[in-house]
């Protein structure tokens, strides 16, 4: 099967609406389908992967911690608005740290997240074969 | 009145629709996404006034879900469901800004 880029745009908060659960399954599936995989995080879809979520009070799943097991899909391009983040008084040191080990560097342990400006955030969705929106 | 706010600022106009038409006395209660107003954020200010005299709460089991417990603005009180049940007997009326 020919490999395509694929970037999904999470623009929505985790539990309101069902958009962004509905995409990290999404996210799985096209990750199984050895497709080039990346996220964006953008509007209030940066409050996603924010350090320190606890559900217990609202009886619904935490699965901001299935964002941990994206590197080990090679998932590992997990992109996130400067201006975003900034508009909502959050910075990248209130992101969960997701991480990816690195086969082309003896494995080593990196960052999968990169706070992007709009600017770079459009010049790397021009470069996408597919870009769906949750 | 008891006002209910469940949409994020940054998404919807609730809350603004809400302070446009909140009276001196009722207050609101900040549920499910519009918790998110209640982080100190470049929407904060639109519900300053109304949160130093007391009148803004946030339902405690949305805030800690969303991860912004340590990042909450000034003056927001924090309820439980119970909390949430206490303000719907006191405030009568409630409307919600769905």
């Amino acid at each position: 099967m020919a490999t395509k880029k694929f970037m999904y745009l999470n623009r929505r908060s985790s539990f309101g609406t069902v958009y962004a659960i509905e995409s990290l399954e999404v996210v799985l599936i096209a990750a199984a389908f050895e497709q080039d995989v990346s996220l964006a995080f953008m509007d209030d879809g940066v409050y996603q992967i924010v350090e320190g979520q606890n559900t217990d009070g609202i009886g619904m799943k935490n699965f901001s911690k299935t964002f941990h097991a994206l590197g080990d899909y090679d998932i590992n391009k997990l992109y996130v608005s400067k201006e975003s983040l900034e508009e909502r008084g959050l910075s990248e040191s209130d992101l969960m740290p997701l991480v990816y080990e690195d086969e082309d560097d003896d494995w080593a342990e990196k960052s999968s997240i990169k706070v992007v400006t709009n600017d770079e955030l459009k010049a790397i969705m021009s470069e996408q074969d597919v870009c769906l929106s949750f | 009145m008891l006002h209910t706010v469940n949409k994020s600022s940054f998404e919807r106009n609730s809350l603004q629709s809400c302070l446009n038409t909140i009276d001196d006395t009722s207050v609101i209660l900040l549920i499910e996404d519009g918790v998110i107003s209640a982080a100190n954020n470049s929407k904060s200010s639109m519900i300053a006034d109304l949160a130093a005299a007391g009148r803004v709460f946030a339902l405690q089991g949305d805030v800690e879900a969303r991860g912004i417990s340590s990042k909450l603005a000034d003056n927001i009180k924090l309820v439980d469901y119970a909390g949430f049940v206490d303000l719907v007997v006191e405030h009568g009326t409630a409307v919600s800004w769905v």
